[in-house]
């Protein structure tokens, strides 16, 4: 009798085994929880320092105009404006995402509507091969091709934001086509095949029909390579010359958020203030990754009401 | 302009976007290959790479981007394995899975600086490993989890639920049903997926450059002590990679020949990562047709 109720009360071997499987699978995705949560607070308690412990203002980081985070400025404060990077960033990003959408547009409508066949078989891989190729070779390509081809047509040094923008629109329109062409295979059948059914050519049907019911995966698709183009660091540090000034034309050397990153982190002390702004510009970085993502998700949102 | 003319225009113009498009890749992969290809050589895959003057290698460059895309596999590819497992397998539609749902979506988002920041912050400055191997593996390693568990879950996913009702009904259980049934039927579409992101990872410069480190010290091939610095198999020594090194050659120019140098350095990494996306599509389909006898 002992023994039966032993057995019935105890776990079994099997379930054991089960309860530490899940447990286990549980752990690696736990982990994964608390890498996101701790890049947030590593990331935002360094960043936070700026302003905290240094003391300075988030409208002069946030607005002004002079970097030079090693020398004080007339107010006695360090000379840390933020604003030349934070607009160099977005400068390009819009560029960029401005140049890419009709492309990856018309890529897409090309590969879904008039000749899926040669789609898939040429400009598919043609785009798979193009997000294959490493951030650093773009920014190589662009240093010995684009730069000095700007140089020869504008003058100046060839660095800046307009070959910051062809290295990017290059760089993010895999993603943006690749998501398009998702967008585009999900509008129904019978959408296009009401539209034909009414007279409507293949263009009028695509223009008219088929492209303004993807209109919520298209812009997704351009938000999510706008996000990359803003996170992208070497290729762009490359060609955009680095200089932490107001970006005055297309031409001159400007910077981004994250060119001024990866040139100063290694140049600079640890917990000095030209360290904990550099932490600031990785916690904007951070936040307008988190803030492409809730947009994101505000147009899937919208989108599925329909 | 009547609706048929529109109609022609429009395809017309859609064509040539889909050409330029192709004409952008054939420009890209031609310039690098042709100005890169004829440096490569026996002696430039093997020899060590000079600061100073002309004529180094990538050698070294070579051997510790494949070292740490070794690394960052062993570390990334069980934990995503878990993962995966777990939101195929286990986890219920609640809040707790959209949390972990949200927050791998946020970390495939983030810039892969920000990650290599992070990681230059806790594990070569705050547990103290310095720029080394195993700091640009973990750093590699938050970079690839979001994609790579994805990958395994999607392939999981795609194995019939009539399978793991069979395994069910035969005694095992769950746990033990995704290891020896749903698994091997999915593991396909997860070497595909591992090879792939291998590519990703051979490519990833921004993430390593804070915290594998930007230099290179020379190797003892015959040195098999894991705890020497010199060492090719020790994880606590700097390792610059090939695409650190092709950043870093264009950005600092103190190197004579650096053009020849990374013109070729930059061929290497994209026949590399297209052996990747070709060695990816042809195990999948190999795989996929000895284990399925389809």
């Amino acid at each position: 009798m002992e023994d039966v109720q032993k057995t019935l009360l105890t776990k079994s071997k099997r379930a054991r085994m089960e309860q530490r499987g899940k447990f286990i699978s549980f752990l690696c995705i736990a982990l994964i929880v608390l890498v996101v949560l701790s890049i947030f607070y590593f990331v935002a308690s360094k960043g936070l320092a700026t302003f905290f412990t240094n003391k300075i203002k988030v409208s002069d980081f946030l607005f002004g105009t002079n970097w030079n985070p090693s020398e004080t400025g007339t107010d006695g404060k360090p000379m840390v404006g933020a604003l030349p990077m934070i607009a160099g960033s977005f400068i390009v990003t819009f560029m960029s995402a401005i140049i890419a959408t009709p492309f990856a547009i018309g890529a897409a409508v090309f590969m879904t509507e008039i000749s899926p066949k040669k789609g898939s078989k040429i400009l598919q891989p043609v785009i798979e091969l193009l997000v294959g190729i490493p951030s650093v070779v773009y920014g190589f390509i662009g240093l010995s091709v684009i730069v000095p081809f700007i140089r020869s047509i504008f003058g100046g040094t060839g660095f800046g934001i307009l070959a910051g923008t062809f290295v990017l629109f290059v760089m993010i329109l895999p993603t943006v086509t690749t998501m398009t062409v998702d967008a585009l295979k999900s509008v129904p059948r019978h959408y296009r095949e009401a539209s034909l059914a009414l007279g409507a050519t293949r263009w009028q049907t695509i223009y008219k029909v088929v492209l303004r019911a993807a209109v919520p995966g298209i812009l997704t698709a351009v938000v999510f390579g706008m996000a990359r183009a803003f996170g992208e660091a070497l290729a762009i540090q490359m060609v955009i010359g680095n200089a932490a000034i107001m970006p005055s034309s297309l031409t001159t050397p400007a910077s981004t958020l994250t060119s001024i990153l990866t040139m100063g982190i290694g140049n600079t002390i640890m917990g000095t203030v030209e360290n904990n702004v550099l932490w600031s510009l990785a916690l904007i970085l951070l936040l307008m990754s988190l803030f492409f993502n809730i947009i994101i998700r505000i147009i899937g949102r919208k989108g599925a009401l329909k | 302009m009547n609706a048929k003319k529109a109609d022609k225009f429009a395809t017309g113009v859609l064509y040539a976007v889909s050409g330029i498009i192709v004409l952008i890749l054939a420009a890209l992969l031609l310039y690098i290959l042709i100005r890169g290809i004829p440096h490569i050589s026996w002696d430039f895959l093997t020899k060590p790479s000079k600061a100073y003057q002309a004529g180094g290698g990538i050698g070294i460059q070579l051997f510790n981007s494949l070292y740490l895309l070794l690394i960052t596999m062993l570390i990334s590819f069980p934990i995503s394995l878990g993962a995966g497992i777990y939101l195929s397998e286990y986890a219920k539609k609640n809040w707790v899975t959209d949390v972990i749902r949200t927050s791998i979506e946020i970390l495939s988002s983030l810039p892969s600086v920000v990650v290599g920041l992070f990681g230059f912050l806790i594990f070569v400055v705050q547990l103290g490993y310095g720029f080394s191997i195993i700091s640009g593996a973990l750093a590699l390693t938050f970079f690839n989890l979001p994609l790579l568990t994805r990958n395994v879950e999607e392939s999981l996913k795609a194995v019939h639920y009539t399978q793991r009702e069979a395994g069910l009904s035969l005694g095992l259980s769950r746990w033990e049903t995704v290891l020896k049934v749903v698994v091997p039927e999915a593991l396909p579409g997860i070497l595909t997926g591992v090879i792939l992101s291998s590519g990703r990872i051979f490519g990833e410069a921004a993430a390593l450059i804070y915290t594998a480190g930007q230099s290179a010290p020379a190797l003892d091939f015959s040195n098999w002590n894991p705890l020497s610095v010199s060492s090719p198999i020790s994880i606590f020594r700097q390792a610059e990679t090939l695409a650190v090194h092709i950043w870093k050659i264009n950005t600092e120019g103190t190197m004579p020949d650096g053009a020849a140098v990374s013109a070729g350095a930059s061929a290497v990494l994209i026949l590399v990562v297209l052996l990747f996306n070709f060695g990816a599509r042809f195990i999948g389909n190999r795989l996929y047709k000895r284990m399925t006898s389809a």
